[in-house]
């Protein structure tokens, strides 16, 4: 029995849902306020972070799971950590204040930077960010003009999972769930979340070209409206959504749902063995979380020494791996038998990924020309697609 | 009562099937518990008791549970006196305004947990400006709690008459004095019961206290949701339901003895 | 002593009294509950600001019209009122059986069993027992295995699911106040009725069943409205059923709109504020 330490997914259902409708980004106003540390100077004693739940565990869920004592010892800084429900729910506590560090997702990395919430991260102070994927650095939903906000966490892919005895021959292709669902009627499960729309756009993106989507965050309202369409058609097919992890678990395990988007993690979990999954022709929607500095931190040395500890090889392979995602360097791989499996460091295979980012009405495809759908409007649609 | 044979027969079968159905999935949560399977799905592929050990050291399974206790128990003495002087209110007691007051306290639990969650999440957070946290959640427990302690008390007072009370009070016992000597004995297995009752919702409440509970505040319905999420704890979970119902005889049973003793002397 | 005083100088002034008992619970009550319920309405009439996602003091009626006239908020409320309304029915044709063999036939110490058989699930965790009507509704669950043999086969997960767990989940808080209800009939009363020539079956409809009326409906309110407004049994064993509850907290948890998600509220609040109307003078409320 194939036993990954990983099985945890925790970001169920409604934290990775966690986009929000806004996002002060675009307008960069990050220059005022505060500027990247210059060096660690002592530790203050302490570090306040909040995290997503799994990603910050001190063995009171399980004993077994412990990366926080290490660095308490290591550093002398003790950690007072809070976990998120959603993103919104930490865009807020970091508004009230008190926290030093925060694993943000791309939905709200930059809300965080608009904001000032967090400051610059001056990566050179940090011994293990060299080590870290170069097609994870410094990219849209961790930087600014060039200015490194964070140090990438883990990441994966939506991808596509099916039951081999009942769908034949192997799809490679996401039309088995958008065009040919109906031979699954009943059968087919999504993701439930507004975000899913991004994956209809991927699919549209190639197979219908003439819609000229670039990225499927930035939908004007002829391709938004298109997307919603072929998610309206998929409803008549679809079992089930599926919103945490346990659902899509048994789902697949008893046969009543096979075929439809998942994560890695599910698949390794699940024990019948008759599934498998394949990162479709057209790509694939997927996530990145990045650990930022507050601007206002009180303990900013133990905050570095925090991001320098979690992005060490070890320790983030055991909390990516915990988590069940790929990890962001490739030494994390020493410590973790399945990398393969997540295709950690494959940037052919992550090319394919267009990682979560909060759809607003400024089009994050650089067009200027349209307004672009914004995440309330995306949140009532998928309300409407599922009827 | 004069009933047939047959009736009472049928009476009976029907409530032996409804108590075999309530069990039925309580039997499917006891076998997930030693369920081989780390996801609960059924049919169970072997069995284990890993999950049984496990349970036994759950620091966050324990540290919830004491925080369920601690909410219930306030929200439930808070529940007890609002509920204890609005049903002496009104029970003895006629007024303008009695069916609104009598529906001001019905409502928190008559309208959908959602609704009364997003109320008090937003008059915390925005009208008061205050951080969630483990007063918020109690207070919005109280709330819904008042009303099981004010109807219990409330159908005592109203069964029991105000003779006693009126004997006492010509005697010459001041208020304060008939309610403790007289009043209070009367109702003490009401306010069990009641009391009792606002304890288990509270404890199994998961909406409200979705919306209300601080970060860093986690009853055990919050663990479970959390766990829950988590393949392999999910039979962990299961165990610890198992637990609960199990533990959960010994108040129910203290409780109904308390009351039906009371029942007795009061139908007397 | 002041206790003494205090109680002398009440005793006569029963206005005193009364403002002494309602002072507190009327005060929670208000301060804590109407308030928060008063905001929320506003709320509803208020917007979100699409840049910033803080909700904007600006006076529109946006939200309750398109709560009003979109076609999905009517579908979905039609589909959630049937839900809760058949969840109440089968729970009351269930619950009155077994409250009645409790409360009249069986003997003291058999009904203190079956109280506390019936109290006790209710500790077993709301989520627990999701998930294990989950496990008894899948294609290859026990439901589906009982059923098979006779040519059935399992609802599986969708509305059907939804009725059958939500009408199990709140059972026992039907069950409750209608065994108190009949608890209350003096055995006397369907004594007399009986000497008086009554059938068991008169006795029972043209005695027994008005006296728990109210009980009865008592316990319809508890089923109805924690249906109403439930969105977690649908997630897991409605598969891609929405109801209100869901679209509430869909506004609020991810697309971070309140002012939505009020008005969306109002539907639940309206459809229980007119149900309480009309059981009101059946004395209902008083049997929860």
């Amino acid at each position: 029995m194939s036993k990954s330490p990983s099985r945890l997914a925790l970001r169920a259902g409604i934290a990775a849902t966690a986009a929000v409708s806004l996002a002060a980004c675009g307008t960069s106003g990050s220059d005022g306020g505060s500027e990247a540390a210059s060096s660690i100077g002592d530790t203050e004693g302490s570090v306040s972070i909040l995290a997503w739940p799994g990603y910050v565990e001190d063995g009171s869920n399980d004993p077994t799971v412990d990366w926080v004592s290490g660095f308490e010892e290591a550093t002398g800084c003790m950690v007072d950590a809070k976990t998120y429900g959603t993103s919104d729910e930490a865009y807020q506590l970091m508004q009230s204040g008190g926290y030093d560090v925060v694993a943000a997702s791309g939905d709200l990395t930059l809300r965080l930077v608009a904001s000032e919430l967090v400051a610059p991260v001056n990566t050179d102070l940090l011994e293990n960010y060299e080590g870290i994927f170069d097609f994870l650095k410094n990219k849209e939903w961790n930087s600014v003009d060039g200015v490194s906000y964070g140090v990438p966490h883990g990441y994966g892919a939506n991808l596509l999972m099916f039951n081999t005895d009942e769908v034949t021959p192997a799809p490679t292709s996401w039309d088995v769930v958008f065009d040919k669902a109906s031979d699954y009627s009943g059968k087919v499960t999504a993701y439930d979340s507004p975000i899913y729309i991004a994956d209809a756009a991927v699919y549209l993106m190639t197979h219908n070209p003439e819609l000229g989507i670039e990225n499927p965050y930035a939908l004007d309202e002829d391709q938004f409206a298109a997307a919603v369409e072929l998610l309206k058609e998929q409803n008549a097919s679809v079992g089930e959504y599926w919103s945490d992890y346990l659902l899509e678990i048994q789902a697949f395990e008893t046969g009543d749902s096979v075929v439809g988007t998942t994560w890695q993690v599910i698949q390794n979990s699940i024990s019948t063995g008759n599934t498998d999954v394949v990162l479709p022709e057209e790509g694939a929607t997927g996530w990145s979380d990045t650990w930022m500095i507050a601007s206002d931190a009180e303990a900013p040395n133990c905050a570095y020494k925090w991001l320098d500890y979690i992005a060490s090889p070890e320790v983030n392979a055991t909390a990516t791996a915990y988590f069940g995602e790929a990890p962001s360097s490739e030494a994390a791989c020493d410590f973790r038998d399945d990398c393969e499996a997540y295709h950690a460091g494959d940037e052919e295979y992550a090319k394919q990924i267009w990682y979560w980012t909060t759809p607003i009405a400024e089009c994050v495809d650089g067009r200027e020309d349209v307004e672009c759908v914004d995440y309330s409007e995306w949140t009532k649609a998928w309300q409407e697609i599922k009827g | 009562m004069q009933l047939g044979r047959v009736a009472r027969w049928v009476l009976g079968g029907i409530t032996t099937v409804v108590l075999a159905l309530i069990y039925l999935p309580l039997g499917v949560v006891f076998l997930n518990s030693i369920s081989t399977s780390e996801s609960l799905t059924w049919p169970p592929p072997g069995f284990t008791l890993e999950w049984w050990r496990r349970a036994m050291h759950s620091e966050g399974a324990f540290e919830a549970l004491g925080m369920s206790v601690m909410v219930a128990l306030a929200a439930s003495a808070i529940a007890l006196v609002l509920g204890t002087l609005a049903a002496m209110a009104l029970s003895r007691h006629r007024f303008f305004g009695k069916e609104s007051v009598n529906l001001l306290i019905v409502l928190p639990i008559a309208l959908p947990g959602i609704v009364t969650g997003i109320a008090l999440n937003n008059a915390f957070r925005t009208l008061m400006g205050v951080q969630l946290a483990v007063w918020t959640l109690i207070i919005a427990h109280a709330t819904f709690c008042i009303v099981t302690v004010y109807n219990n008390a409330f159908a005592r007072l109203n069964a029991s008459g105000t003779r006693l009370e009126e004997a006492s009070m010509d005697l010459g016992a001041g208020l304060f004095t008939t309610f403790r000597l007289v009043t209070f004995p009367h109702l003490k297995s009401a306010l069990m019961a009641g009391g009792l009752l606002a304890f288990a919702l509270s404890f199994d409440e998961i909406i409200v206290t979705t919306f209300t509970a601080g970060t860093g505040v986690t009853t055990l319905p919050l663990w479970i949701l959390q766990n829950m999420f988590r393949p392999n704890q999910a039979p962990v979970v299961a165990v610890i339901a198992v637990i609960l119902a199990v533990v959960s005889v010994v108040p129910l049973a203290i409780a109904q003895r308390l009351t039906a003793k009371d029942a007795e002397a009061v139908s007397r | 002593m002041t206790a003494t005083r205090v109680s002398t100088y009440l005793a006569p002034r029963r206005r005193l009294r009364l403002a002494g008992l309602l002072t507190a619970p009327v005060l929670w009550l208000g301060l804590v509950y109407v308030v928060a319920l008063a905001a929320l309405l506003i709320t509803a009439f208020w917007t979100v600001d699409a840049f910033t996602g803080q909700v904007r003091v600006e006076w529109t009626t946006e939200n309750i019209v398109e709560v009003l006239t979109e076609a999905l908020y009517r579908t979905v409320t039609l589909r959630t009122l049937g839900i809760a309304a058949l969840v109440t029915v089968l729970d009351i044709i269930v619950a009155v059986p077994v409250a009645f063999f409790m409360a009249k036939i069986a003997r003291p110490r058999m009904r203190h069993l079956l109280v506390i058989a019936m109290l006790a699930p209710l500790w077993a965790s709301y989520l627990v027992k999701v998930y294990a009507w989950r496990a008894l509704l899948s294609g290859n669950g026990l439901i589906e295995w009982a059923v098979a043999p006779f040519g059935g086969e399992t609802p599986g997960y969708g509305i059907v699911g939804v009725v059958l767990t939500l009408s199990y989940l709140w059972l026992p808080y039907v069950v409750m106040p209608i065994y108190a209800g009949f608890d209350r009939v003096p055995d006397r009363l369907l004594e007399a009725s009986a000497d008086l020539g009554g059938r068991g079956w008169r006795t029972l409809t043209a005695v027994v069943l008005p006296m728990i009326r109210p009980a009865i409906i008592a316990g319809s309110i508890f089923a109805f409205s924690l249906s109403l407004g439930d969105y977690i049994t649908t997630t897991i064993v409605g598969g891609s059923t929405q109801m209100l509850g869901t679209l509430v907290y869909d506004n609020v948890g991810s697309a971070n709109n309140l002012p939505l998600a009020a008005a969306i509220s109002l539907i639940p609040i309206g459809i229980i504020l007119v149900y309480l109307a009309a059981v009101r003078r059946t004395g209902a409320l008083r049997s929860l």
